[in-house]
């Protein structure tokens, strides 16, 4: 089988989603587009059962916090294409205080952790997903912590205090 | 004699029970618990609990400069740690469009395989010793002690190493190293061809180990498997020969698949990636022997810092080594995925640069995470005993599934 270049495969995507997607770019060869949460499911589901395409993997799913955008959380696919060694990369943006998109459970089993994670220190929540619970941090936990107004070590802690060093 | 109660409610007989198995439990070889309902011995359903090492190495990373995230990346699958320092070391080089010279390379491709072999050295003896075989075990892992010791000889370090920096390695290798290398590929082969005899054609093993946790190629890939775990079921999909890094396209070795997933196929896979493991370094020593001996990084004085004495002594050197160590040193905006064949799977690195010294956000594609999520649903209706061997052959490392 040939392989597909990132043009032709930008051009298979735009045939059937035109307006629905932009292009990021191709950082070091890594197709980068973006679209919207209203069809992902749909594109990556295109994307799967394509019978030339077909990225039946699915390497990653994570998210990144950009506090000062409009839409502050994205949250960022990777698919693998094994069958034409082809990846892509897929973001998602979410607006502020609103961080729902549906998941991607039903495409791919493997998603489900993936998404827990990205629930558990970005708190963006999966809509359908079948158990969106923490899973790395402790359950009573309040905030998410991978956000970048959260800081590395704890303000509340108390062990660290001067008076207990005499000073 | 003693009169047996008689059960009303709750029949033990009947119900099921509820077992706790772990978080700490001799059986598990490492921290995972597993809430697990029992219909005598068999197993109705299993919830998995993780997170019980987790130290928020992907925030932590946010916070320090590229060269000493290397260390965080030891500690996620620490069985093998050379290959997550060299995949990292990739990641940035790629960032940074550092071109490595072909001995660093090949360098780098004798401290991955064998780390691919004390991985899978452990793997498979501790596979052995569930199914009540210690003999394996033992015998082979001695042989992880001589690859430890191959490591002290190039980084000073078993465990943890922290082998190579950005650009190559931190010194070359000496003549010990080497010896201690060639030693091991002649020593360790009668071992190995041993251990397969011990177990491949053994009743007990293949019994018990035969048809358990079989996995069909549809299911791995729908749960995003990568490594020996989807080789066994079917997939030749390696990182190395579809994406080589580090000049992998240079050398000649086979994928080994399997054929119906469970858990044999995955212990004959690990076996067999070990003798190309070994095929791959002996390759390597050949190629070794026609570049320059006293090449062990890349010409990149912006991210590689200099000898210790030419600081001292060099005004170009001190500059460098107080850009480097101030992160006054522009890098690229930008953001990048790059992955290696870890001993477990695809083990990935998503980078995303904002220009500074350190990444804006650093994601790793762990794959004892993504493997282990289908242990629970896969637990379903099997015997617990062979619930555990089937975690054994997973070879899920804590470390890594919990980042």
């Amino acid at each position: 089988m040939g392989k597909i270049t990132n043009e032709e495969l930008l051009k298979k995507i735009s045939d059937k989603f035109d307006q629905q997607i932009t292009v990021v770019g191709e950082p070091y060869g890594l197709l980068t587009i973006e679209t919207g949460r209203e069809q992902i499911i749909e594109l990556l589901e295109f994307l799967k059962n394509d019978t030339v395409l077909q990225f039946i993997f699915l390497t990653d799913i994570t998210a990144i916090h950009y506090p000062e955008q409009e839409k502050p959380i994205g949250v960022i696919y990777h698919l693998h294409s094994l069958v034409n060694n082809l990846r892509i990369r897929i973001k998602v943006f979410l607006p502020a205080e609103d961080y729902h998109i549906p998941t991607a459970t039903t495409v791919w089993h493997g998603a489900n952790w993936m998404e827990r994670e990205t629930y558990d220190f970005f708190g963006v929540i999966f809509d359908g997903h079948p158990d969106l619970r923490r899973i790395l941090n402790v359950d009573d936990m309040t905030v998410f912590p991978m956000r970048r107004e959260y800081p590395l070590e704890d303000p509340n802690r108390v062990d660290k205090k001067d008076y207990f060093f005499g000073r | 004699m003693q009169n047996h109660p008689v059960y009303t409610d709750n029949d033990p007989q009947t119900a099921p029970s509820t077992l706790n198995l772990g978080p700490t439990h001799p059986a598990t070889h490492g921290v995972f618990q597993n809430v697990l309902q029992l219909d005598g011995e068999r197993i109705i359903s299993g919830v998995s609990t993780i997170g019980y090492i987790h130290r928020a190495f992907e925030k932590i990373a946010e916070h320090r400069p590229f060269y000493q995230i290397t260390p965080l990346t030891d500690r996620l699958n620490y069985c093998s740690s050379p290959i997550n320092n060299m995949g990292w070391h990739m990641t940035v080089e790629k960032l940074l469009g550092i071109e490595t010279p072909k001995r660093v390379d090949y360098l780098r491709v004798i401290v991955m395989e064998l780390a691919r072999i004390s991985d899978h050295i452990i793997c498979n003896g501790v596979l052995g010793v569930d199914t009540g075989a210690f003999t394996g075990f033992l015998y082979m892992m001695e042989y992880r002690e001589a690859i430890y010791e191959i490591y002290e000889e190039v980084c000073g370090s078993r465990l943890t190493t922290n082998i190579g920096r950005i650009g190559g390695f931190e010194r070359n290798f000496n003549a010990i190293a080497f010896n201690k290398l060639r030693k091991f590929l002649k020593d360790f082969p009668p071992v190995l061809r041993e251990f397969q005899a011990l177990f491949n054609r053994n009743r007990i093993f293949v019994d018990r180990t035969k048809g358990v946790a079989a996995v069909t190629p549809e299911e791995a890939l729908s749960y995003s498997w990568s490594g020996p775990l989807l080789r066994a079921a079917g997939v030749d999909y390696d990182v190395r020969a579809m994406n080589p890094y580090s000049s992998y396209e240079d050398f000649d070795f086979e994928v080994p698949v399997g054929e119906n997933g469970d858990v044999y196929a995955r212990f004959l896979v690990r076996n067999e990636e070990m003798w190309q493991s070994m095929r791959i370094i002996e390759q390597a020593l050949t190629k070794l022997e026609k570049e320059p001996t006293d090449i062990f990084h890349a010409d990149v004085p912006e991210f590689y810092l200099p000898p210790k004495e030419e600081v001292y002594n060099n005004m170009e050197a001190l500059i460098y080594h107080f850009k480097i160590v101030m992160g006054e040193i522009d890098t690229p905006t930008s953001e990048v995925y790059h992955s290696v064949e870890g001993a477990n799977g695809e083990l990935g690195f998503y980078l995303v640069n904002d220009g500074g010294r350190s990444p804006y956000r650093l994601h790793f594609r762990r794959p004892s995470f993504i493997n282990y999520q289908m242990y629970a649903p896969m637990s379903r209706g099997m015997l617990l005993s062979d619930a555990i061997i089937n975690m054994s052959s997973l070879n899920v490392i804590a470390g890594e599934l919990d980042a």
